[in-house]
């Protein structure tokens, strides 16, 4: 069984885009906002699940980025340093809109059974070949909007945007073990989740 | 190797990030229990459903609308201006 690859490269010339914007270069920052916007929004809107928050937070995620592009040591690469602010834009806007519950990245959400495999049939024929698109788009988005912010966050982190689990701990302020449980705990419960639409279902006509 | 043990392995071994040994252990296993089997080969199928799915796409014209907004904002806190409001579309203001 073959492993996930990562998806991001870094790109070459990053630092010197980094280096101009500091010295004040609008244009070289305006590259860095063509690069990494879409990976903003996918990410505040995953984590807030409300678009109107997604755009403010894609706002004044660059905002405070350019603002403080002098505080930025480069330690880390810029789009952890970006992905850090912008996962503290949006679980602000979050805790906004969910004043009642609270929403903190540090919660370790109930026991170990939560995870725990119930479904075990296997997926066939293919989910592509159950549903739509659109359908799809749907099934995804409405399971992944049932876990718990903080392991949807790190899924979204390692698993969508593709960052190592290095860069993932630095970004959210995490261990790496907090990072891996997570992690883990979120694969298992997605795939549980959408087992019960894509499970194999021998006889039926497999759609709900 | 049980189940369990199988389960707190699954994310390194999807990733991975796993030593040769328990790789061999993980994939014997694997050979023989049809539960982990189809655990392993549905979680792995979940992330790239995941990774696959375009879900919360930025269109092109929001996209431009956001670049022109943020680029804005950082021309007035270069120049020392106050931020000004970005206005949204009228669709979608309040009454």
């Amino acid at each position: 069984m073959g492993t996930i690859q990562p998806k991001v490269a870094e790109p070459s010339d990053e630092t010197a885009l980094v280096h101009a914007a500091k010295a004040g270069d609008i244009s070289a920052f305006e590259e860095l906002v063509k690069r990494y916007d879409r990976n903003v929004f996918r990410i505040a809107q995953h984590i807030t699940q409300n678009r109107e928050d997604a755009e403010d937070v894609v706002q004044d995620a660059f905002l405070k980025a350019f603002q403080n592009l002098a505080n930025f040591q480069e330690q880390s690469k810029f789009y952890t340093w970006l992905v850090r602010i912008a996962v503290n834009e949006a679980l602000m806007r979050l805790r906004r809109r969910r004043p009642e519950r609270m929403v903190s990245l540090d919660e370790d959400i109930k026991t170990e059974e939560d995870s725990m495999p119930r479904e075990v049939a296997d997926w066939a024929p293919s989910p592509e070949q159950l549903y739509t698109q659109g359908e799809l788009k749907e099934i995804l988005g409405k399971t992944i909007q049932g876990l718990p912010p903080s392991f949807r966050t790190v899924f979204v982190l390692r698993d969508v945007e593709g960052l190592s689990t290095e860069e993932t701990a630095d970004a959210l302020d995490l261990s790496i073990p907090a990072v891996k449980s997570r992690l883990l705990r979120a694969r298992l419960q997605l795939r549980e989740r959408l087992s019960k639409y894509f499970k194999n279902r021998t006889g039926g006509d497999g759609k709900k | 190797m049980t189940c369990s043990d199988f389960l707190q392995e699954l994310t390194d071994y999807l990733d991975g990030a796993i030593d040769t040994q328990t790789r061999a252990e993980l994939e014997d296993h694997l050979q023989w229990c049809h539960n982990c089997y189809v655990v392993c080969n549905t979680t792995k199928m979940t992330i790239e459903i995941y990774r696959d799915s375009k879900l919360y796409e930025l269109p092109e014209d929001l996209r431009d609308r956001l670049q022109a907004a943020i680029l804005s904002k950082c021309k007035s806190h270069k120049n020392g201006c106050a931020e000004t409001p970005v206005r949204r579309r009228s669709s979608r203001s309040k009454s």
